[in-house]
């Protein structure tokens, strides 16, 4: 009971503290936003002054910038994004809302194959400690987290979409076929995080007493991995997960673009390079808060992996 | 024990690698046979391909590049939106596959002999694709939101030319007193501010479509979404998922359906040009925006019968910041560092990809205007190399002191290669001492626009419409984009000479002279006129290549594959034994297309009927038709400097 509401109470704190973090990124966001050189309608092709007043007019920009702040802070308040500069026939919250399915369908199931994969391949390497499977291993992981995906991918395409043509070699019709390739580049860095750091995590666990204890009660070595040692082994991994959940889920703006797959990834890219104020500041906010939300369910988690945390204020 | 094991699965491993090499190697060769040879040509009577020789598929997939940023015909900048809006709607104005203008929605028209006064007869058979006529008021509701400042229009000065348009997009005067007028239901009359011989060209930029009232009237800002968008244009819009594809189909309302052959058009956004590649060599496009930077000689090894490349109406210059130390009143100096560049090794090396090396400010590729010729342009580069180690001495330059300068550029394409280049051979023609520095595309415009922070700079023009004016205007004092700073009186009169000029031959020769001098103070290096280079799939044919890079899919059509060719035989005995209308021509014309059809320049052979003979025959009717009594031996229905 107690437990309980010590729980209600930190989740209604973490939630008010969201708040201010995210007045904070907002701001910060919006400033630096203006401060860049450059503007929406700068190009290679200059455009008459009258013209430019025009556009200006359209999008606000000609009102003092404190103003233009606190009106945008008017509009994010009703969850108005406002229009798109760069994509003039789209708000932001349609393309949010078009982008970021296929962002959390890939995202999603690549964090999916990452945590039972890598989790699977950390445990068979802690396990077979310094044998060559584990040398094997964590030799390979190595080799995934330190190519760039921007080699992996293109490499994947040629073998199985342009030699084989088993694949598709790019492109985004909501079918598996077109997922694989994504999924595979994009949970092939994480999935070897993953499996070192369970595999240095559940060493560290195997060596505890609690674990002597454990085997010495005579429990079965399965039992003793699976419900004493793998849930604090995990904790690093959980809270590691956190932050990646959040960054897959909103797009991989490399992935995205060799792929090309209509996520959300590249608004951060574009946006900023075009200078499309209302995008850049839409996907940041709604980055923003991902995060926050993320990190509070990894807290969730931890509660229920790690007996000893317990969110009570009394202890 | 356990390492032995280890041994044999490495090894498994290994020959398992090395059997899907092979592999690989068998099926490159099936994927590159996936771009079949098509059939000979075949062309009927009126010139159009034989229903014969036409495969039966006729969906064309396009790479656009980019999203584009808007199907708003007056919203609308950037290639790819241009791209589509070019097969939605249609212009009174309209392109040929060769990038000649002719008749759009207006069938003709004719221009007073001031040259201030256009009037345009439209079409009575356009419709909409809503089934309503395309009438003038169309025209002049188009135009007038084009202009109407709250549309905020990016290209509205395109209207420029136009009458009051100015006032109008500033807002001082009201969108109604823009110079268009509706006679009746199917004349238009534009007036203009200034003889403007370019503007026929202006009427097929998508700022001057007309859009459909009822229909922006209903849906506002939505307008343009798939179920929204009415159009006057070959095709009408289907589908469009963001960032993944648009797809058009076929408007069967459109008053020259009967010869639009391919069905359906799919527009995708490939941002990375090897994904592009990649697509393209699995067989999903038939048409890429471009090919990656860096692989000229493999595609030519491996894809030469689908590389197409063509000159563009562009240019690559290195800009001096005339406004900075030490390039202020130092002519002699700039024209050394002009000469020092060995623009073919540029070319051959850097570029790679067959880009003309250029010496001039306007690109070749202009009807009627030929760049006077700099005398050094005829020189060996070493006799270039001499008189720039003469110059540099001369401006007091040398060994022990020699120039420093820096080169900025913005980072994307190759200019970061280009600026090595550069300062390597200034470096060893000269002894220049440069510095590299590259900023993010839209800081760069803005330190190169304040002059303040530049010395030598990338820069770089390609023209909305083919006229030499649009090069020339970049040096008028206080242009936006004359990030030179250069300034000279003679000039920028010149200049107006040329806006207030409607005599093609002597606008001309006073674009000419503007050109000359401009060279003659050297305010800038040309170095290199752009190509377009993209991957076209063989069978894609009745497209051109042209300066403007323009290309209606109306205009495009696919042939069967040579391995079909059996069944085209086929056909054509069949049809000869019936004899039908349609086929008695096309043994004669079998005969004389006998020759291979190598590419798609020679697609259209020069004896041959080409597709827009029918429309040159209108045009050269239209003088007798125009209703020019009073001043009709002046009239000229069509300026001659876009059309000769």
């Amino acid at each position: 009971m107690m437990q309980d509401t010590g729980m209600a109470r930190h989740t209604l704190r973490r939630f008010l503290g969201l708040i201010p973090t995210l007045l904070m990124l907002i701001t910060v966001a919006f400033f630096l936003m203006r401060v860049a050189p450059g503007g929406p309608f700068d190009s290679e092709m200059v455009l008459p002054p009258e013209i430019e007043a025009n556009l200006n007019a359209k999008y606000h920009l000609d009102e003092p910038l404190l103003r233009q702040y606190f009106r945008y802070l008017g509009q994010v308040a009703v969850l108005d994004f406002g229009p798109s500069i760069q994509y003039k026939d789209w708000t932001v919250n349609e393309l949010i809302a078009q982008g970021l399915p296929v962002s959390m369908r890939v995202g999603l199931t690549a964090i999916v194959v990452a945590f039972v994969l890598g989790t699977l391949l950390g445990i068979t390497a802690a396990l077979k400690q310094n044998t060559g499977m584990d040398y094997s291993l964590m030799g390979a992981a190595m080799l995934g987290m330190s190519i760039p995906n921007f080699v992996i991918a293109p490499v994947l395409i040629l073998l199985l979409a342009v030699y084989a043509g088993w694949l598709p070699a790019g492109g985004w019709d909501s079918g598996i076929a077109s997922m694989v390739l994504p999924v595979i580049t994009l949970s092939l860095p994480v999935t070897a995080y993953v499996a070192r750091l369970t595999r240095g995590s559940m060493i560290e666990v195997l060596h505890s007493n609690f674990i002597r204890t454990a085997r010495a009660k005579g429990l079965p070595e399965m039992v003793v991995i699976t419900r004493h040692a793998l849930r604090p082994a995990l904790l690093p991994v959980i809270s590691f997960m956190g932050p990646a959940t959040a960054g897959m889920i909103s797009g991989s703006v490399v992935i995205e673009r060799i792929f090309s797959i209509p996520g959300l990834g590249s608004y951060f890219v574009q946006g900023a390079l075009n200078r499309d104020y209302t995008l850049v500041m839409g996907v940041v906010i709604f980055y923003g808060v991902l995060i926050i939300l993320l990190n509070f369910m990894v807290d969730l988690i931890y509660a229920w992996l790690d007996p000893k945390i317990r969110y009570d204020e009394n202890h | 024990m356990n390492f032995f094991r280890q041994f044999l699965l490495l090894a498994v491993f290994a020959l398992l690698f090395a059997a899907c090499g092979n592999d690989n190697q068998e099926q490159q060769h099936s994927s590159r046979d996936g771009h079949e040879q098509p059939v000979e040509l075949i062309l009927t009577e009126d010139g159009r391909p034989a229903r014969s020789v036409l495969a039966e598929q006729q969906e064309l997939h396009r790479d656009n590049g980019e999203e584009p940023q808007t199907l708003d015909p007056h919203l609308a900048e950037g290639l790819p939106s241009a791209h589509i809006l070019r097969d939605l709607f249609e212009g009174l104005t309209a392109e040929s596959p060769e990038g000649r203008i002719v008749p759009g929605a207006a069938i003709r028209w004719n221009i007073s002999r001031d040259g201030k006064t256009y009037t345009f007869y439209l079409r009575r058979d356009a419709l909409w694709s809503n089934g309503d006529p395309v009438t003038a008021k169309d025209f002049v509701y188009g135009l007038r939101r084009s202009a109407n400042p709250d549309t905020a229009s990016n290209y509205a000065q395109v209207l420029l030319p136009i009458a009051n348009a100015a006032e109008v997009l500033a807002g001082d005067l009201p969108p109604s007193q823009l110079g268009v007028i509706a006679m009746d239901e199917y004349t238009l009359q534009i007036s203009m501010r200034d003889p403007t011989p370019y503007f026929l060209a202006l009427l097929s930029h998508s700022s001057t479509y007309p859009v459909h009232r009822t229909n922006v009237e209903e849906h506002g800002s939505t307008f343009s979404r798939p179920g929204n968008l009415v159009s006057n244009g070959a095709y009408v819009l289907k589908d469009w998922v963001i960032r993944s594809r648009i797809e058009l189909v076929k408007n069967e309302n459109y008053w020259d359906a009967q010869n639009v052959i391919v069905e359906k058009v799919y527009y995708y956004p490939f941002e990375d040009q090897s994904t592009a590649l990649k697509q393209f060599r699995a067989g999903k496009l038939q048409w890429t925006s471009e090919v990656p930077n860096n692989q000229f000689k493999w595609l030519q090894q491996h894809y030469p019968d689908e590389l197409m490349i063509s000159p563009w109406l562009g240019s690559y210059y290195f800009g001096f910041n005339l406004q900075r130390e030490p390039f202020i009143e130092n002519p002699e100096l700039r024209l050394a560092l002009a000469l020092a560049l060995d623009r073919d090794l540029l070319t051959e090396k850097v570029t790679q990809f067959g880009e003309l090396p250029s010496y001039t400010l306007v690109p070749p590729g202009i009807r009627g205007y030929v760049s006077p010729s700099q005398e050094w342009a005829e020189w060996t580069q070493a006799e270039r190399n001499s008189e720039a180690r003469r110059l540099y001495a001369a401006a007091g330059y040398s060994e022990e002191n020699p120039l420093r300068l820096e080169i900025r550029y913005d980072t994307g394409g190759n200019n970061k290669k280009m600026a090595l280049a550069a300062s390597s051979l200034w470096k060893q023609v000269l002894g220049v001492q440069a510095t590299l520095l590259s900023e993010e595309f839209k800081v760069f415009l803005q330190n190169r626009e304040q002059k303040v922070l530049t010395q030598v700079f990338r820069a770089g023009w390609i023209s909305d419409y083919a006229d030499a004016y649009s090069f020339l205007n970049l040096f008028r004092t206080g242009h936006g984009r004359n990030d030179y700073g250069y300034s000279n009186n003679l000039y920028d009169s010149l200049l107006d000479e040329i806006a207030a000029e409607r005599i093609p031959s002597r606008r001309r020769r006073l674009m000419f002279e503007a050109e000359r001098m401009l060279l003659t103070e050297t305010p800038f290096i040309p170095v290199y006129t752009y190509v377009t280079k993209r991957m076209v799939n063989p069978r894609l044919k009745g497209w051109q290549s042209n300066v403007m890079d323009h290309h209606y899919s109306k205009d495009m059509f696919f042939l069967k594959a040579a391995s079909e060719q059996a069944t085209v035989v086929a056909d054509i005995e069949a049809a000869t034994v019936e004899q039908t209308e349609e086929e008695v021509l096309t043994s004669d014309i079998v005969a004389e297309t006998a020759t291979p059809v190598i590419g798609s320049e020679t697609l259209i052979t020069e004896e041959g009927v080409t597709p827009d003979e029918p429309i040159q025959e209108r045009e050269a009717v239209v003088p007798e038709q125009a209703p020019t009594a009073a001043d009709g031996k002046e009239d000229k229905t069509l300026p001659q400097g876009l059309l000769e």
